[in-house]
């Protein structure tokens, strides 16, 4: 959180260059059925066991559109603030690949189902707008395996027809960060919407990264290429960072550069050239004449709005003016639905910012070191709380809490239990500190003398002894007060 | 042979109705002719022992209140049905068995219909003589050297030549009534989306539509009342109730409007059938019709419009048949374009070929805008054409074709010419309107002639009823001679 100011560009030989970046984000909709079929869309299934005749292009087979995965790019638009398109028409994208029975995508070219809209990306440096050009459904293609035989391919067809929502930005990105930003946040918007799981590991969430660089103060941008499927933010970042440097160094050799796709081999590091521009498959995109043009009622859309949740943005902003948090905590806090529903359960009974502090601190750090979600911690909200007060009220030192929590873990037991069964209780009482300091004084008569002579680095010995002599348990505000007291009588 | 196969259907399902014949006797009749008459090459798959079977069911338990009680049907073979070869008239799909049943097909069964076989089409439906099919050409019964038009050329044969009481096709720009009026038969394109386009094969979906093909005005009321209704498996299905064409069927067009489009008289149109086009208009007349004459501007226009929309969806159609799923494979090939490449260049005919490359070049970028978007807006002018005269009259009176049935091999090497045989037929599809052709008079030759009336946006009774009151003061007679037994 060091840079406050934006820096990433790419030195050239005689210039800095700046990169820009456009992402096409192909999210699969949240849905129990296809697009345009009935089929069950469950992740790792048996190849090809979730195949209608529709997703297989048999003879005479028909698409017909499945109502809820309109309403989830409808959420899904509102999400991103965007305009919900009334009308919006459904076109084929015709190409030949073995994993695409009908010899078409349906999709939408020239009339998607959401317009421009934007998200709100919250850098070390600002807050910064990304533009988002549009939204469209698709349905997926198969999957062809190729490493299956030496000689065969084999196609599974479960991804077919699949709804995906393909989220177009503008070219407002400038940095590998800004990207990892924005994905996050797509993904916290269409997660707190339940409109798309964001599993990048099940390919739930991939992107094509576009590309181009101009030297820093240009107005006009520069050639750009597209990165074609890349499957992870990591990745993206990578794939980046290479494509932007080898743009740099062609412009720096006087060279130009071509408009191709090219893809990124997560192996080598590097991208490569897959078609150039003047290879570009010609789509033949056309309305498609077995679908009517979708019209979406404006009382659909209201509806729908009314039953959203609230949003990551207007979360965080509640989250600091309601429980006093900086930017940076409201941000990791609300990142989540489900962090943010565990943290108001814990603030709701302790104390707010404490809260904050140990959850970002001890729970996230054991939640990772575990693999854990949150809706899976061993200990629960209630129990957190607990132990967050038990800090707050003084009846436990942090370092103490610290124990507390590990044993938490460990055995799921309540804060309180552990506490009393094991001792653990700070000690509080003024006269009984008093008594095992006054005993430690009498024992170290000559460190007092050179103490009370200037020594004053001493303190820190004495306070070591009381809390040696109290098993750690010594309220240290208050040894330290009644330590000072009686060092100066 | 026996005079029952020559009875219209609605004489046929009476005389099941009063049990003077059981349905197996009926299809044994069916069967038997069937047989008899494989030169007129209008079946492509049999399917008897099934045939046999479910009459003989119907008869142990026949349910009299159906419209098509224990009927036997033969079909034209771009409908998919459950367990029994659908070609398509392909080689593409020469040995495809779909494992589910079009809509269409499964409302006739449950109307008590029951499966005779599949009959020729042009390949995929494309073509207007059934010369195009994989099967070979079909013969017009009614003389042995001339095409029965298409696509649906196999079933206007088999009904011409009683091998079937009735039968069902399907028309993308005249493939019901063109074969209808080439073999004396009445056709029937209904509004499009009024039945379920599920199961049919597909060759331009926005303009497909199925519907009857009957011996007479009464049983294409009937078989449309079984085949039509909603079908929310198809996004473009008109969703109303079912109407009872049949018992709605009556003579009484006093009053009616009828309109004569002066477009529809074209150069070079025989003599004969601008003469049967004014027996028509006076036949009508003498009914107590207003007859009108009307312009409809952009008709002209219809033809070219037609040759780039249909081959435009049918490239994107058709690309599902590369050889992956199901269907021919070219066993030759080193990787998967060559596959592809070899098995649509084996697959596919010429004239199928010639479609798809059409319909490539119209949506490639760079003439998208000149071709198919320019198409799709002269499409809504010939839409508009018809919606405004449809304020002033009911219905439409043209000629269905500007010839009777050619010879076989006649137009083969001219596609301009045989394209030129949708002319009168094109608009409706594009207008997606309804349209009946009804016989009207023989010409010289003896070769039956039709007249087509075009009908408003779901108005199928007006266009049946006008077209049941024709036929009952028309006299035509249909002289087909078995001269293939």
């Amino acid at each position: 959180m060091s840079k406050d100011k934006f820096d990433y560009f790419i030195k050239g030989e005689k210039n800095n260059y700046e990169v820009i970046i456009g992402l096409e984000v192909h999210a699969q909709v949240s849905s129990n059925s296809k697009l345009f079929s009935g089929s069950a869309t469950k992740f790792g299934a048996e190849p090809n066991s979730q195949v209608s005749l529709i997703d297989s292009a048999f003879p005479g087979m028909l698409p017909v559109i499945n109502k809820e995965c309109i309403n989830q790019a409808i959420r899904t638009g509102l999400g991103l603030n965007a305009k919900i398109n009334n009308n919006s028409v459904f076109d084929r994208k015709n190409y030949f690949y073995a994993d695409l029975p009908q010899g078409y995508q349906i999709s939408q070219y020239k009339n998607p189902i959401v317009g421009e809209g934007k998200v709100l990306l919250d850098m070390p440096y600002g807050s910064k707008e990304i533009g988002i050009e549009r939204l469209h459904l698709e349905q997926d293609a198969g999957k062809s395996i190729h490493d299956m035989d030496p000689s065969n391919t084999y196609v599974d067809l479960n991804r077919s027809g699949i709804a995906l929502m393909e989220i177009v930005s503008k070219p407002d990105l400038r940095s590998p960060e800004e990207v990892n930003a924005y994905i996050k946040k797509l993904r916290t918007i269409m997660r707190y919407l339940g409109t798309c799981d964001g599993n990048m590991q099940e390919g739930s969430l991939r992107a094509d990264v576009n590309v181009s660089v101009r030297q820093v103060g240009d107005k006009k941008f520069g050639t750009r290429c597209e990165i074609k499927n890349v499957n992870s933010i990591k990745f993206m970042q990578m794939a980046i960072e290479y494509e932007a440097n080898r743009q740099v160094e062609l412009l720096d050799e006087g060279k130009k550069i071509e408009q191709e796709t090219r893809l990124f081999d997560t192996k080598k590091n590097e991208t490569r050239s897959m078609r150039s521009k003047e290879d570009a498959h010609d789509y033949r995109y056309f309305p498609d004449p077995d679908l009517l043009p979708l019209k979406i009622e404006q009382k659909l859309i209201d509806d729908l709005k009314k039953t959203l949740p609230e949003l990551p943005d207007n979360k965080k902003e509640r989250f600091m003016k309601d429980y006093g948090l900086n930017s940076y905590e409201a941000n990791v806090l609300v990142s989540e639905k489900e962090i943010s529903n565990y943290y108001e359960e814990v603030a709701k009974l302790s104390d707010k910012k404490l809260a904050a502090t140990w959850m970002m601190g001890d729970l996230f750090a054991m939640l990772n070191d575990k693999g854990l979600n949150i809706s899976k911690s061993p200990i629960t909200a209630k129990n957190f709380a607990e132990l967050v007060q038990s800090i707050k009220s003084g009846e436990i030192s942090g370092r103490i809490a610290k124990e507390v929590f590990e044993l938490m873990v460990e055995s799921g037991d309540n804060a309180k239990k552990i506490i009393e069964s094991k001792g653990m209780k700070q000690q509080s009482d003024p006269k009984e500190l008093e008594k095992i300091i006054n005993e430690i004084l009498t024992k170290n008569k000559d460190k007092v003398e050179q103490y009370k002579s200037g020594k004053e680095k001493l303190f820190g010995f004495f306070v070591g002894q009381v809390m040696k002599q109290s098993g750690g348990k010594a309220n240290p505000q208050l040894t330290n007060d009644i330590l000072k007291k009686l060092l100066k009588g | 042979m026996s005079e029952i196969v020559k009875k219209n259907l609605s004489e046929i399902i009476d005389l099941i109705k009063k049990k003077e014949i059981k349905s197996e006797e009926l299809a044994n009749l069916y069967i038997d002719k069937v047989n008899k008459s494989k030169k007129l090459n209008s079946y492509i798959t049999t399917c008897f022992e099934h045939t046999i079977q479910k009459s003989k069911e119907f008869d142990k338990k026949p349910n009299l209140n159906t419209l098509l009680p224990g009927v036997p049907l033969a079909v034209k073979d771009l409908f998919c049905t459950n367990g029994f070869k659908t070609t398509a008239g392909s080689k593409m799909l020469e040995n495809f068995i779909p494992q589910y049943e079009s809509t269409v097909t499964e409302n006739l069964w449950k109307e008590g219909a029951i499966l005779l076989g599949k009959l020729n089409c042009d390949e995929y439906a494309m073509g207007s003589s059934n010369e195009t099919s994989y099967f070979g050409n079909v013969i017009n019964p009614i003389a042995k050297d001339t095409v029965p038009g298409g696509s649906s050329g196999g079933s206007a044969s088999a009904l011409a030549a009683d091998l079937t009481p009735a039968t069902i096709g399907t028309d993308t720009g005249g493939s019901i009534r063109q074969p209808a009026s080439f073999t004396g038969t009445v056709g029937l394109k209904p509004t499009y989306g009024l039945c379920s386009r599920w199961g049919i094969v597909a060759f331009a979906s926005s303009l497909d539509q199925a519907g009857p093909m009957t011996k007479s005005v009464k049983d294409c009321s009937i078989m449309l009342e079984a085949m039509a209704g909603f079908d929310k498996k198809d996004s473009t299905s008109i969703e109303k109730k079912k109407e009872n064409y049949s018992k709605n069927l009556k003579t009484d067009i006093k009053g009616l409007k009828i309109g004569i489009p002066k477009e529809y008289r074209v150069e070079n149109m025989p003599k004969e059938i601008d003469e049967l086009w004014n027996k028509g208009k006076s036949i009508l007349k003498d009914l107590g019709a207003d007859i009108i004459d009307i312009s409809l501007p952009h008709t002209k226009y219809a033809l070219p419009t037609y040759y780039i929309v249909a081959p435009a969806e049918a490239s994107s159609n058709l690309a599902r048949y590369d050889g992956v799923k199901y269907g021919y494979r070219s066993s030759k090939g080193n990787d998967l374009i060559e596959m592809y490449e070899n098995t649509r260049s084996e697959g596919f005919g010429d004239e199928v070929k010639r479609r798809i490359l059409i319909g490539t070049y119209v949506l490639s970028s760079g003439y998208y805008d000149a071709y198919y978007l320019k198409a799709q807006k002269v499409r809504q002018l010939i839409k508009k054409d018809f919606d405004e005269n449809f304020g002033k009259v009911d219905a439409i009176l043209t000629p269905s074709t500007p010839s009777s049935a050619f010879k076989i091999g006649e137009k083969t090497n001219d596609p301009i010419s045989m394209y030129l045989n949708d002319i009168f037929t094109v608009p409706v599809n594009l207008a997606g309107l309804p349209a009946i052709s009804v016989p009207a008079g023989l010409d010289k030759k003896g070769f039956p002639l039709g007249l087509q009336l075009i009908g408003k946006t779901l108005d199928e009774q007006n266009i049946l009823n006008v077209a049941y009151a024709f036929e009952k003061n028309c006299n035509f007679k249909n002289e087909i001679k078995n001269w293939w037994l």
